[in-house]
């Protein structure tokens, strides 16, 4: 061990010290050496120099530590045998039974059919209501009144989705006010909730009246940074309003548009797992069970742990895999990318 | 996305109202419209109208549910108007001490996880928007993957387990501390805070925790009640977190409560094929008076609140 004396002398200039930060003595030595240029600068002096600053990241981190990377090691009880009551990463390697076991699940594909299905369906119907709203927006000229179709449309998104469901039970059910209107046309009452052919429509009109209102808001915001110059030179030019619509207003949101699709097409597997928890019932499993709600009643009601962390493995990946796709060909086309 | 210098005032700093008031610009003027153009506006607001109605219906059905007889809403007479109007239910579900208990606990929780989740959040986005942190990069990719990538529901469930968090009140406030999308939202703000204001702080001798306290967080109330508003609607609208960790009835969010609720009546009716009318009749009209009893409070501060919300939005997508 070299007393702080001895370093001092043999530290060179720019003080690139690489001994092991525990040596405070050393480090204090070295800070009084050193002549503090900011791109050699050694870690030791950083820590000295910014310590309130670093001590500010300690908590956050070991927040995402505990709660963010542990759980994502747990991932390993893929691969492991788990038994409750022993350690969160599992007691033994079993290679890779448990994925040739979902893999020979047939149950496991019908409820990854779904899962495509549903999240299809969700970029189809629910992904271009908010850029058509947006647009008809625009083109409102009294502010009240766009404040207010506003203000109204954006209240769902702050609905818990438990008192959307709820809703949607009261509206769906046999006397709701769906089957109000049938049985006034002379229809027969349908019992929507406990039909399977219905679920796919009442899940996607939930998410339209949640999700369209909200939606509209980055894209109205990228609607009021195109330069206005523009709709007048095309006025000159005798463009209509159709025209300024396709010439002008559509490229001027497209890299929104991008970005949003990205990022829906990276969470496309995520289709959502607690609305379809809540609406769902055995009766309906055929169309709405997904692999988040398969993997829920696999792992937590029927305690097989590892299976269930299989199969959510495999979509996790799924979903980084897509979003890291969708992100490399929207660069490559249209130049947008999310980082 | 949205890279628009307009949006920020003078000191570079982003104007959250500012931001707010430019999306409901009116549209520009023309000189003269098209006869095709005035009929298209009289269809858009028209579609508007629809859109506005078919938003408010489902709110103003509970409501009417909440206030009907359970005769009307069995015999599917109920939609806009009350029929049979009572206040009975409001009664019953009022008298339940287990409601109360439960809505407390909503409160508490969204309290309690709402401060925690604001420390955390404030102080790793205020390291890491300056720009000469050593290992700021590193420091931002490792919030920044977590969004991407997760451990998933099982590993998560196994953990909490693990340390024992199951059937406390730790399991519900702590595990969604950060939103990467908060987080974001944060760094941007201090990245577009002036230089020159905490270079001043740095003369006067103040060390970081007082430059943060007393400088930069006054200064940015705007988006600390934007960030609050967030995290607050999300704990309170939160269940599956409760639902899943917590087994004493007493220690239930509300959401929960009403959960019970909605999968009380389903189950009566998928089990018995619809017969057993009481029950499920019972249940649509205490449910419609939870629904109504739970966004109240969203439904009073909705109006105030809008706005900040509006703009965290933007300057979440405004590139910093």
């Amino acid at each position: 061990m070299s007393t702080p004396q001895n370093l001092e002398a043999s530290s060179p200039a720019g003080g690139q010290a690489t001994g092991t930060i525990a040596d405070g003595a050393a480090a204090v030595a070295i800070a009084r050496t050193g002549k503090g240029g900011y791109p050699q600068r050694s870690w030791r002096k950083t820590l000295r120099r910014d310590w309130q600053l670093y001590s500010l990241l300690v908590l956050p981190l070991i927040f995402l530590l505990i709660f963010r990377y542990l759980p994502m090691a747990g991932n390993v009880i893929a691969f492991r045998r788990f038994r409750p009551g022993s350690s969160i990463f599992g007691d033994e390697w079993v290679g890779l039974r448990y994925v040739e076991l979902f893999i020979n699940d047939a149950k496991f594909w019908e409820v990854f059919q779904n899962t495509l299905i549903l999240g299809a369906l969700g970029l189809l119907v629910v992904f271009p209501l908010p850029i058509i709203l947006a647009l008809l927006l625009n083109e409102v000229r009294r502010i009240w009144f766009k404040r207010l179709v506003q203000t109204i449309s954006y209240l769902p998104h702050f609905m818990s989705i438990v008192i959307v469901a709820g809703m949607v039970f009261q509206i769906f059910s046999v006397q709701g006010t769906i089957n109000q209107v049938i049985t006034a046309m002379g229809g027969d009452a349908v019992n929507f909730m406990q039909r399977a052919d219905w679920f796919r429509t009442i899940y996607i009109s939930s998410e339209v009246w949640q999700t369209v209102g909200w939606g509209t808001i980055l894209y109205l915001a990228a609607l009021t940074t195109i330069d206005q110059q523009l709709y007048e030179a095309s006025r000159i030019d005798g463009a209509n309003r159709w025209k300024q619509t396709w010439h002008i207003t559509l490229p001027g949101i497209r890299p929104t548009m991008v970005t949003l699709l990205v990022l829906n097409i990276g969470t496309f597997m995520a289709v959502g797992f607690e609305k379809v928890l809540l609406l769902y019932n055995p009766l309906t499993y055929p169309t709405a069970d997904v692999i988040s709600t398969y993997l829920y009643r696999v792992g937590i009601l029927s305690s097989n742990f590892s299976y269930a962390t299989a199969i959510g493995l495999f979509e996790s990946l799924i979903g980084l895999t897509l979003i890291l796709s969708a992100n490399a060909i929207s660069r490559r086309l249209v130049g947008t990318s999310l980082w | 996305m949205v890279t628009d210098s307009a949006l920020k005032d003078e000191t570079g700093t982003p104007d959250p109202i500012r931001l707010a008031r430019r999306l409901e610009r009116p549209a520009p003027t023309t000189v003269k419209d098209s006869r095709g153009y005035k009929v298209f506006t009289v269809i858009n607001v028209v579609v508007l109208l629809g859109v506005m109605a078919i938003t408010l219906y489902p709110f103003a059905n509970i409501i009417a549910q909440s206030f009907s007889s359970e005769g009307f809403i069995n015999a599917g007479q109920v939609n806009l108007v009350p029929r049979g109007f009572n206040i009975e239910t409001y009664r019953t579900v009022m008298a339940d001490n287990m409601f109360w208990i439960n809505y407390r606990n909503t409160v508490v929780y969204t309290v309690v996880a709402t401060v925690i989740a604001m420390v955390l959040t404030t102080t790793y986005a205020y390291a890491i928007s300056k720009k000469n942190l050593r290992g700021r990069n590193f420091f931002i990719m490792v919030a920044v993957f977590t969004m991407f990538f997760n451990g998933g529901l099982i590993p998560n469930y196994v953990l909490i387990n693990a340390i024992g968090f199951t059937n406390t009140i730790w399991a519900i406030v702590i595990p969604n501390a950060i939103s990467v999308f908060n987080l974001l939202v944060m760094k941007a703000f201090f990245e577009n805070m002036p230089e020159e204001l905490e270079e001043a702080a740095a003369i006067d001798g103040l060390g970081t925790y007082r430059t943060l306290l007393r400088i930069v967080l006054p200064l940015s109330k705007a988006v600390i009640a934007t960030m609050v508003l967030f995290y607050a609607v999300s704990f309170w609208n939160s269940w599956f977190q409760a639902f899943l960790y917590l087994d004493d009835a007493r220690l239930y969010p509300v959401t929960v409560y009403l959960r019970n609720l909605i999968a009380g009546a389903t189950t009566a009716t998928s089990v018995a094929g619809g017969s057993s009318d009481g029950m499920t009749q019972v249940a649509s009209n205490i449910q419609s008076v939870t629904m109504v009893l739970t966004v109240l409070p969203i439904i009073c501060l909705y109006p105030f609140i809008q706005k900040y919300f509006v703009s965290g939005v933007m300057l979440g997508s405004v590139k910093g």
